[in-house]
């Protein structure tokens, strides 16, 4: 396990990126800014930071983490791989069984 | 002239489709893991692409547009967070634990997996049940739109019956010879394909309005109160039932949750997660836009026709009406195409093995499958003949009823403290308190229970609420049945 104590903080973020998808405090707002009404640009923007802060959470290794998983670096960590690691535990626990 | 070239762009579409899935054959082996998942090698763009263009299916086209030119263009936010922001972290929470467990252990569905975990052919065939019930009426839906589609791009040269069946015969023999890989290509063609004609739509009828500044001007002035955030349709208890129900709904939806199988490597998973709000928004903003610009327009949109034709057939010329029309078309396509494929897996491994012939080797599986696909669609089909009228309802609440299997699958993949009967109580007690919600509204003879309460709020949240509580509290009182294994669901690597 390498999970970290630092990586909780990802459990508010996510809830708070989405309850304010919805731009709840500019309910009733009618401004029209830049052509679109404000509350439009609102929500573009808020979705930029979901994705910029997403990409950061999976950059960070919290992605793997929040799974008990090591972090991997490039394309490790393949369909192929957790079979045959999968193989691999079970020819073990064969092996103590005996 | 403009018949042909209508169905001349069509037809086009459907032929590149076709040979895209021919290709696809020509790759593919013959076993179930590489018919229903393409041997778990899907890679960014096409699982990206293949997720997306099953997501939407005409309801983005139409359905979305059309609310945004009657209610107001809020629509795009309760989409955008559900669509963009909910389902990506589900994407994680379910997705990634499932792909985990899936590679592990080889899973092709969702009922196996529990019904492994779980050590129940019973808990198997009730989740793979309950998925085949609602995606009966989706799969119905889409046949219902391609057919009204193909009526108004012909101007009923095409009749409805006609549009639906060679639609129907198309997709049968499409997903019977492609499969998975053939599937996941087009997908990634017309998810490309949706995005570029949106956007050249809206362009060219803001243009011809005179910009996005007059657009919106000219929309304000007619429906003063679309300027304003919420109000009208538009509830807080709206927005967060609709939100909440159609993004769990959507992460159980067959074709969606086995897309949580297929992806080659993790890498694959997280360049998906980052790049899907922005994905989102990249259809959204434009297609939803031009629904409500239109309130704006001198144009009257007849009562059951939809609006974005109706303003590209106005301010766009007739070829790329056409497209735009296509590109529906490809939508409703993509999605059936993907249902019919895992609801057969749906069948073959969860219920026809497990309950028939647990002898039958892989090859008869997969023609089992094919022949599977084939029943559904024509019962499908048949059902859209005769009863067009109510079903809309109907399959509007399919994302409902899938919302349901969410948190007990959820409770499944992280506690291991979920026993057998935990996960038959939550998932079918609900189950039966909707559908009778949703029958009392077909059937005359008894009175129609309500679906909505206390302004907008929608009683599947109720009801998801229930059965996340009904797991967790028959978990707590009753003992693991010894069949069940938790540490199938166990992925961490040291």
């Amino acid at each position: 396990m390498t999970r970290s104590r630092s990586d909780l903080v990802w459990i508010p973020t996510f809830a708070i990126l989405v309850a304010f998808a919805v731009p709840w405090p500019l309910w009733g707002v009618d401004r029209v800014v830049a052509g679109l009404p404000v509350w439009i640009w609102w929500h573009v923007a808020w979705l930029g930071l979901c994705a910029a802060l997403f990409a950061l959470f999976v950059r960070s290794g919290a992605w793997e983490r929040g799974m008990g998983q090591r972090p991997t670096a490039g394309a490790a960590g393949t369909a192929e791989e957790i079979t045959d690691q999968a193989a691999a535990e079970a020819a073990d626990r064969e092996v103590e069984r005996r | 002239m403009t018949l042909g070239l209508s169905l001349g762009v069509v037809v086009g579409y459907l032929v590149v489709a076709l040979a895209l899935g021919l290709v696809a054959y020509r790759v593919s082996e013959t076993t179930a893991e590489d018919y229903y998942l393409a041997s778990r090698s899907i890679g960014t763009l096409v699982l990206l692409f293949t997720t997306f263009a099953t997501l939407l299916s005409a309801f983005t086209f139409f359905g979305g547009p059309n609310l945004a030119y009657r209610a107001g263009p809020e629509w795009l936010i309760v989409m955008g967070t559900l669509d963009g922001v909910l389902f990506a972290v589900l994407w994680y929470v379910i997705g990634y634990k499932q792909w985990l467990i899936g590679a592990r252990n080889g899973y092709v569905t969702l009922g196996e997996m529990l019904g492994d975990r779980f050590g129940s052919t019973g808990l198997r065939a009730l989740v793979a049940g309950v998925s085949l019930l609602w995606l009966f009426p989706y799969v119905m839906l889409q046949q219902m739109g391609a057919g009204e589609a193909l009526v108004g791009l012909t101007n009923g040269a095409v009749p409805y019956w006609g549009g639906a069946a060679l639609i129907t015969a198309f997709m049968i023999l499409y997903v019977a010879v492609a499969g998975l890989r053939g599937v996941a290509w087009t997908d990634t063609l017309q998810g490309l394909f949706m995005l570029s004609v949106v956007w050249l739509a809206a362009a060219w009828v803001v243009s011809a309005l005179g910009g996005v500044g007059a657009a919106t001007e000219g929309m304000l002035a007619a429906r003063p109160e679309f300027g304003g955030f919420g109000g009208g349709t538009y509830t807080p208890g709206f927005i967060i039932s609709t939100a909440i129900t159609i993004a769990f709904g959507v992460t159980m939806f067959p074709q969606i949750n086995q897309r949580f199988f297929v992806a080659k490597s993790a890498a694959t998973l997280k360049r998906s997660f980052a790049l899907w709000p922005v994905l989102v928004l990249l259809l959204f903003v434009p297609a939803f836009m031009l629904g409500a610009w239109a309130a704006g327009t001198p144009l009257t949109v007849p009562e059951n026709a939809n609006v974005l034709p109706v303003v590209l057939n106005e301010y766009a010329p007739t070829w790329l009406a056409a497209v735009v029309v296509a590109g529906a078309m490809a939508a409703m396509m993509s999605s059936s195409d993907s249902m019919l494929l895992s609801g057969s897996s749906y069948f073959t491994r969860d219920l026809y093995r497990p309950l028939i012939d647990a002898e039958a080797s892989e090859r008869r599986e997969a023609w089992i499958a094919r022949i599977g696909v084939g029943a559904f669609a024509a019962l499908a089909f048949v059902a859209s003949l005769f009863r067009p009228g109510t079903l809309i309802e109907v399959g509007g609440t399919a994302f409902s009823g899938f919302a349901l299997l969410a948190l007990p699958v959820i409770c499944a993949l992280y506690w291991p403290r979920t026993t057998r009967t935990g996960m038959i109580a939550g998932v079918a007690v609900p189950q039966a308190i909707y559908l009778a919600v949703v029958l009392s509204a077909v059937v005359g003879a008894v009175p129609t229970l309500p679906r909505t309460v206390a302004g907008g709020w929608d009683v599947a949240l109720g009801l998801m609420v229930l059965s996340g509580a009904l797991t967790v509290g028959v978990s707590l009182v009753t003992a693991p049945s010894e069949e069940s294994d938790a540490s199938r669901f166990a992925v961490a690597g040291d």
